[in-house]
């Protein structure tokens, strides 16, 4: 018997990401802050999961509890099954400076996670190869940091948070620092990659537009304290191109977004 | 290029033109060879210093006790250094004695080191590794500390372990420091064996600019000041080379304004 019910196949993929009941306090006297309250949601594997909100409004703190860098205060956030309680070597990240080592070559800088982690040196480069000509930077293998612009640097860090293979990529605003046109271009790229290497992604932006256009699922989320305000999903087809945002329905999303934003007292 | 020529040439003329005007005030004035020697009687100093092979002997002295005094003093600023910037414990324990040295005239020290390590090539050592010691550590400290968050965080990221964080980031990022720290090393060293060789010594540049003082041979002494800054600038530039080929990836001017710093907070002279 080949058929699958449909129930049996959504168990058998299953979540990446489940969140439960998360919250984050900083300090802890009466002076304390809550970042976080009553986090709730799951991510599906191969999920592209957009999380918008202003500044303050707690999304850094819920990417560094997912990244194993900070420990929540209650509640729990777990990795295919396993809670996630430190640092682990599944998870990419990318974060809003490109953060390379002047010393390392582009290759060398790809192939950190590589060395810290001890894999074949013989396979990673093979893959580095590979991943630098799918963002378009074959031929700068030996090229240094220094002399990449802005766009480059990060398409490199993107390939550094990739080349191990990690079962979930976090984006901490990653194209923020970016020039508009940059920012637009890395846009397109970073989409035309995901749908060739499909993998999970939480992405955090606080560009509503930026959060619409890659996401499939677009989590809202409201300061003081950092709450969730409201999931969209989105129904535009792929690859979506940039004159996607002058149509209607983008421009719809973008409103609804921004209804619960202001809502919140997100925006000023 | 031409432009860089005529620099060059403009240099030359004026040092020759000083050097001239030197000989003609010195000779006409009728100066006192015991107050200021003319240009050509310290040129005539070097030449038979050199040529009796007398300078030679104590130039490979003197050398030979900067260097062992630079490496040893390196050695220790660097397993001093590290363990201070991996360990608040370490730090904690040592921090009043290091506030104290550094705030003391390291050079005070010759004579007492004299006494205990005797009149022998072992105390200028000891002398030129404790002069060189301080600003390399401090540099050292401060290098290792600098290590940008975000970079940290990255490491973490990736679950790197302490040792893994301090091989691939932090002791790469402090290059920098540790180079302008090792330059100043290496001057400070050379001060340090001069001293040594001051208060007491059976050989050394600095026992010959001595023992000239008191036979009134300002020539002599004038002689060796020359060769001393020429081994200070060989030695410097020895470790400019190395720098350079280091860190070819900092282009920035760090390594110079790390230098300043440190050269005021070693503070000896």
């Amino acid at each position: 018997m080949r058929i699958a019910t449909p129930a049996i196949e959504t168990a058998a993929v299953g979540d990446v990401i489940t969140v439960r009941r998360l919250s984050k306090r900083y300090g802890n006297r009466a002076d304390a802050i809550l970042a976080l309250k009553d986090i709730d949601f799951t991510v599906p594997d191969c999920e592209f999961l957009s999380i918008v909100g202003p500044s303050g409004c707690g999304k850094s703190t819920l990417l560094k509890i997912l990244a194993g860098l900070l420990p929540a205060t209650d509640g729990e956030a777990a990795l295919n099954g396993t809670p996630i309680d430190g640092p682990r070597q599944d998870i990419g990240v990318v974060f809003q400076s490109p953060v390379l080592f002047p010393w390392r070559s582009v290759l060398g800088n790809v192939l950190l996670p590589a060395d810290v982690q001890r894999l074949g040196r013989d396979e990673m480069t093979k893959r580095a190869y590979d991943l630098l000509k799918l963002v378009g930077l074959d031929g700068f293998e030996k090229r240094y940091p220094w002399e990449l612009s802005g766009g480059m640097q990060q398409r490199v860090a993107l390939v550094r948070a990739l080349i191990h293979d990690p079962a979930l990529l976090l984006m901490d605003e990653p194209f923020g620092a970016l020039d508009a046109m940059t920012r637009e271009s890395m846009n397109v790229e970073l989409q035309r990659i995901w749908l060739e290497r499909r993998k999970t992604v939480v992405f955090i932006t606080h560009s509503t537009a930026e959060a619409v256009f890659l996401g499939d699922r677009v989590m809202v989320m409201t300061p003081r304290p950092g709450q969730i305000g409201d999931f969209f999903r989105v129904d535009l087809p792929r690859p979506r191109a940039l004159d996607v945002m002058n149509t209607e329905k983008f421009g719809t999303y973008v409103r609804r977004i921004r209804t619960v934003l202001n809502a919140g007292g997100g925006l000023e | 290029m031409t432009k860089g020529l005529r620099g060059l040439s403009l240099r030359l003329v004026l040092i020759f033109m000083t050097l001239l005007t030197w000989e003609l005030l010195v000779r006409g004035l009728s100066v006192p060879a015991f107050i200021l020697p003319a240009p050509t009687s310290i040129a005539m100093a070097l030449y038979r210093g050199i040529a009796s092979t007398l300078y030679l002997d104590h130039i490979w002295i003197t050398l030979a006790e900067t260097l062992m005094g630079f490496v040893l003093g390196t050695v220790l600023a660097f397993t001093l250094g590290i363990a201070v910037a991996l360990s608040r414990r370490i730090e904690y324990f040592l921090y009043p004695f290091i506030v104290m040295f550094q705030a003391m005239p390291k050079v005070a020290l010759a004579p007492l080191i004299i006494i205990w390590f005797g009149l022998g090539i072992t105390s200028k050592v000891v002398s030129a590794a404790l002069v060189a010691f301080f600003p390399l550590m401090v540099n050292t400290i401060v290098g290792l500390r600098s290590a940008d968050e975000d970079r940290i965080n990255l490491m973490r990221s990736l679950a790197a372990s302490r040792w893994q964080i301090f091989w691939m980031l932090q002791l790469p990022n402090a290059m920098p420091y540790i180079f302008a720290g090792l330059e100043i090393a290496m001057i400070f060293a050379l001060i340090g064996a001069i001293v040594g060789e001051f208060v007491g010594a059976t050989s050394g540049l600095g026992m010959l600019i001595q023992s000239m003082n008191f036979t009134m041979d300002v020539a002599g002494q004038f002689s060796i000041l020359l060769i001393l800054s020429m081994l200070g600038l060989v030695l410097n530039g020895i470790v400019g080379e190395v720098r350079k080929r280091v860190l070819f990836w900092d282009p920035s001017q760090k390594v110079d304004a790390a230098g300043s710093a440190a050269a005021g907070k070693g503070g000896v002279s």
